[in-house]
């Protein structure tokens, strides 16, 4: 192969028509599953801190699974395995929407909600019992002294982890190429293949990933510094 | 359901643990342990040298080392391990079996990644140590080699062990390139049966699960009975922060 070239891939409309593709295809699954980590996040948040007991233990499961178990092997679990137990309608439906995709939200997705509400439950733990009492003795309802005292102090003190996870699930998108869903890592092994350009087109990749993982903890220390008090008292 | 999963079982249980040893490479369960191990075992040197490095005053040490952790921070797991398939090969020159590849790509990732524990250990004693160190008559290194690694590496026995079960959880990626670990086994005891993948790939998910919840909870005792011993053995003590919480948290 003649030297380092990587105007070979960058010039040519095909590849980087692919690589564009797979940034939508990561960005997609990542947003998709983030959403649904989040929502999921809150609601198990809503369950752990209700009254019932059974439905802490369910959640506490529901966690150990999800972080002792492979995202890989979660993944293979879902397409390779769940899918083949929907009914017959839904398959082919799935298979007809790009189920690689859907899947890849989903396994990603449920499996982050885990690591999400544990960030926020010891955030929330965090946040001192008085804080509570002193106000309820000021004439909050409980929900208004979840929402204007104990979840803005919580939500800050578990903005690193959260912050950490999101990373790392930007990162783990990745792992859909394995039940073949179109993305980044996926678009880079395409255009090796086409292009015999393996140092090229890793690199590019590379590159890729690494900016958007940095803007993504850029973004995240930006919203603590906002987020920060001692900050909005200077103001 | 459950009656299938027992039949598998019992027809495939000794390619799940140990692959086609006898007749070929040393694959499953096995495989994917001794693969863990030795990557820690490799990595948990290189990553004293790492954060030494990031904390040393000499900028020419400390940046190359701080941007390489950053990298690989920055790029997903698979990335690094497709480039080892294809860097490892180039520099060696031979036909490197893809458990090599993976194990290089492993100590580099979690070699980088346990650095940001050490480090953070080595931060969180506090600088009076080494001062008190110093005044006493040992040298910089000598402080470090007497006084400041083995406080800070006992309290850092829990997240070595987090990080092995993270190093277990990290070698599924192997099945990209073909290492013959448990999940590789897996797929190949699905392709053989063909009918019954949610079985197969459940049995999969229960084992990573025993292993990787057993482990996490012995990191968990003995980050307990620490805590104890470094609070100085009175029961009500105030607990003592090992790690700062702010330390990055690595997840697969």
């Amino acid at each position: 192969m003649n030297g380092f070239d990587l105007s070979a891939i960058l010039r040519n409309p095909e590849y980087t028509a692919m690589l564009l593709h797979g940034i939508e295809m990561t960005f997609v699954i990542y947003i998709g599953s983030w959403l649904l980590a989040m929502t999921l996040a809150l609601l198990l948040l809503c369950i752990r801190f209700s009254p019932l007991r059974f439905g802490d233990r369910a959640v506490a499961a529901y966690v150990s699974y999800h972080r002792n178990v492979p995202t890989l092997v979660q993944l293979m679990l879902w397409y390779f395995g769940i899918f083949t137990l929907f009914p017959a309608g839904l398959t082919s439906w799935l298979a007809a929407h790009n189920a690689e995709t859907i899947f890849a939200v989903i396994g990603l997705g449920l499996c982050q909600a885990a690591y999400f509400s544990e960030d926020l439950r010891s955030g929330l733990r965090s946040v001192s019992p008085g804080q509570m009492e002193a106000a309820k003795a000021l004439g909050h309802s409980y929900i208004s002294a979840m929402r204007f005292v104990i979840m803005p102090q919580g939500v800050r003190n578990a903005l690193p982890p959260l912050i950490n996870h999101s990373v790392s699930l930007f990162k783990n998108s990745s792992l859909a190429i394995v039940i073949g869903a179109s993305e980044l890592t996926h678009a880079v092994k395409e255009v090796e293949n086409l292009s015999f350009r393996t140092f090229e087109i890793y690199l590019i990749g590379t590159v890729l990933y690494l900016f958007f993982s940095l803007l993504i903890m850029g973004a995240g220390a930006y919203l603590s510094m906002r987020a920060d008090p001692a900050r909005s008292a200077r103001a | 359901m459950i009656n299938d999963v027992i039949a598998i079982i019992q027809d495939y249980w000794l390619l799940l643990l140990i692959g086609q040893y006898p007749n070929g490479p040393l694959g499953g369960l096995a495989n994917t342990l001794i693969l863990s191990a030795l990557s820690i075992a490799l990595a948990f040197p290189v990553s004293i040298l790492l954060a030494l490095a990031r904390l040393s005053k000499w900028r020419l040490l400390r940046w190359p080392v701080t941007g390489l952790v950053y990298v690989t921070r920055g790029v997903p797991l698979l990335m690094l391990i497709l480039w080892s398939y294809f860097l490892v090969p180039l520099w060696t020159g031979a036909d490197v079996p893809s458990f090599v590849t993976m194990l290089t790509t492993l100590v580099v990732y979690q070699g980088a990644f346990l650095s940001e524990v050490v480090r953070a250990g080595i931060v969180a004693l506090g600088s009076g140590q080494m001062d008190a160190a110093r005044a006493l008559g040992h040298s910089s290194l000598g402080a470090m080699r007497f006084i400041i690694l083995p406080q800070a590496l006992y309290n850092m026995i829990p997240s070595i062990i987090s990080t092995f079960v993270s190093t277990i959880k990290d070698t599924t990626l192997g099945y990209v390139i073909n290492v013959p670990d448990l999940t590789f086994a897996a797929s190949q005891v699905n392709n053989q049966l063909l009918t019954q993948p949610f079985q197969v790939f459940f049995i999969l998910a229960v084992v990573y699960y025993a292993i990787c919840w057993s482990l996490t909870h012995v990191a968990n005792i003995v980050e307990r009975r620490i805590t104890r011993r470094r609070a100085g053995l009175s029961g009500d003590a105030a607990p003592v922060e090992l790690v700062p919480a702010k330390i990055i948290s690595e997840q697969l």
